[in-house]
């Protein structure tokens, strides 16, 4: 028989603490459905995903009730869409516009991996392919992009980084009736995984099996209930307490992980153990950082409360699952977190703070809104400093940044859901083009000579 | 099968009668059941054998929910591995 302590402290933890399965994400090759032309390939991409995809919200939805834990979303990733499109780059859209009916007929709510990978070069077609993103992402509405500019094995591609910049504010003028909504289904990155279940950025890496399961947990809540039961306990102890939190939630994250996978005749990938949040109160990141003892996420030794929570929260989860991949880590998006909107309205969270706590968490700069005015090379710029910090520390970093167009410093734009609210956030008025335009490739660091 | 019913809510007569009455209803067999009462607040757990039973885990769990509802309690069916998975190694 179960403890009773135990039982009550799941029921706990699903009913009050926000306890849930972020997502279930379903990685799908679509290298099989490489055809001659365009227009053949997409209609191989549509069938192969409503097929292999068929009985995931379904599946889910079972598992959810069975077990008694939400499952939030569900989601579909596919090999990087450059690589499918490379025939035929010119008409890379209409491979776009597939994934998207796709995706709607599935019933998934985003689907990942119009993507690029060009960390070390950018061939023609690859270029063509991320000239269509804007146009893609303004036309669909589930689809989500990602390109890989940096990586600590190849340095970083300047030219990407200033192509990206000019992309972003291509996206961002193109959905501009949307408050630039674009911008917030494209993820610049260094480092890049491919077995990520969180989106915007997951696609399936060509390394993958045919078809796998990922499995993101989260449980932000959780944690910051946790330390607010032990406010008496020194680093130490709470870096255990949240160990052991961590474990427990992401050992439901295996467990569904792997009946998923089997129910949906796929391989069991990967669970990643983040911390994600949403702008759900009792949600919140930024609060678990408060709860150790921060007047406001922001101010001085939030670094330091970040470093410790998001290492005690890998090492608690690494444990408790066979297989840990995707991103791993605290999430730290502005719009998604109710925590961080309200500091950044105060303005005690800048730009620059976060990117200093982005050092020392998974993934970097996420949904932040800047003024529309930004020119694109600040905001390549804002793209290469994140990149460096992901190239030099070996790890992923990203930058899902959001020229809201019409609007300025003092406003606010609001996306709605789970992707929240943000206020647009001062940046430095400086410029950086003359760097930008220079070009080229930054070269890979000297300790990525392992070999 | 086997699943955690767990009963939980502000004490009063006749809430085991109720919910075990139901669960016979739908052929579930009780396989073990703690019982705690602190203060005025009630908490049930039962290990139920649902092999047999006229109804599927999620059915059983939405009908014990709204059985619940019903009587002033709050009542999760839940399959047991998730216990499992999240307090044991």
């Amino acid at each position: 028989m179960f403890n009773t302590g135990e039982v009550l402290e799941t029921i706990n933890m699903i009913e009050r603490e926000h306890l849930d399965i972020r997502t279930v994400t379903m990685g799908i090759s679509l290298l099989p459905c490489i055809a001659g032309t365009a227009k053949k390939t997409a209609e191989n991409i549509y069938d192969t995903i409503c097929k292999k995809a068929e009985k995931i919200v379904k599946v889910t939805y079972e598992l959810s009730r069975e077990y008694g834990i939400p499952i939030v979303n569900k989601r579909v990733s596919i090999t990087p869409a450059s690589i499918i499109c490379a025939p035929f780059a010119s008409k890379s859209y209409l491979i776009g516009k597939a994934l998207d009916d796709a995706a709607k007929a599935v019933g998934v709510d985003f689907l990942g991996g119009y993507s690029a990978l060009v960390h070390k070069g950018m061939a023609d077609y690859e270029k063509t392919f991320i000239e269509s993103i804007p146009e893609v992402l303004a036309d669909t509405e589930r689809l989500c992009s990602s390109v890989n500019i940096g990586s600590t094995k190849s340095g970083i591609n300047m030219d990407a980084v200033k192509l990206m910049g000019k992309i972003i504010k291509t996206a961002a003028e193109k959905t501009k009736d949307n408050d630039s909504f674009g911008c917030a289904k494209l993820v610049v990155f260094c480092n890049a995984v491919e077995d990520n279940p969180f989106m915007a950025g997951a696609f399936h890496g060509i390394g993958e099996n045919s078809t796998v399961i990922n499995v993101g947990v989260s449980g932000p809540g959780v944690v910051q209930h946790a330390i607010e039961n032990n406010k008496d306990s020194d680093l130490t102890e709470l870096a255990e307490i949240i160990k052991r939190t961590a474990f427990k939630i992401t050992r439901a994250g295996q467990l569904i992980a792997k009946e998923a996978a089997k129910r949906l005749n796929a391989e069991f990938g990967i669970v990643d153990l983040s911390l994600a949040p949403t702008p759900a109160r009792g949600d919140s990141v930024a609060a678990i950082l408060e709860e150790i003892g921060l007047e406001s996420v922001g101010t001085h030794g939030t670094t330091a409360c970040l470093a410790m929570l998001n290492d005690a929260v890998k090492k608690g989860g690494i444990m408790a699952s066979s297989r840990v991949g995707g991103l791993s880590g605290a999430f730290i998006p502005v719009s998604e977190d109710i925590g961080m909107i309200e500091a950044a309205q105060r303005g005690t969270l800048c730009i620059d703070k976060l990117e200093a706590m982005t050092s020392v968490c998974s993934v970097g700069l996420d949904m932040i809104a800047v003024p529309g005015d930004t020119p694109d090379t600040t905001i390549s710029a804002i793209i290469a400093d994140e990149a460096a910090i992901g190239m030099i520390n070996n790890k992923t970093t990203a930058v899902r940044i959001i020229p809201v167009i019409g609007k300025n410093v003092g406003e606010e734009v609001n996306f709605g859901g789970l992707l929240g609210k943000a206020p647009i956030m001062p940046i430095h008025k400086e410029s950086s083009e003359l760097f930008i335009k220079r070009g080229g490739l930054i070269p890979a660091p000297i300790h990525s000579n392992k070999n | 099968m086997q699943a955690v019913l767990t009963v939980i809510g502000k004490d009063k007569t006749g809430i085991i009668s109720e919910v075990s009455s139901f669960l016979a209803s739908k052929n579930v067999n009780i396989s073990d059941i703690s019982q705690t009462v602190l203060e005025d607040y009630f908490a049930m757990i039962m290990l139920v054998d649902i092999t047999a039973a006229t109804v599927e885990i999620a059915a059983l769990s939405e009908e014990c929910a709204e059985l619940g509802h019903r009587i002033g309690v709050s009542i999760h069916v839940q399959h047991e591995d998730i216990f499992k998975a999240m307090h044991s190694i």
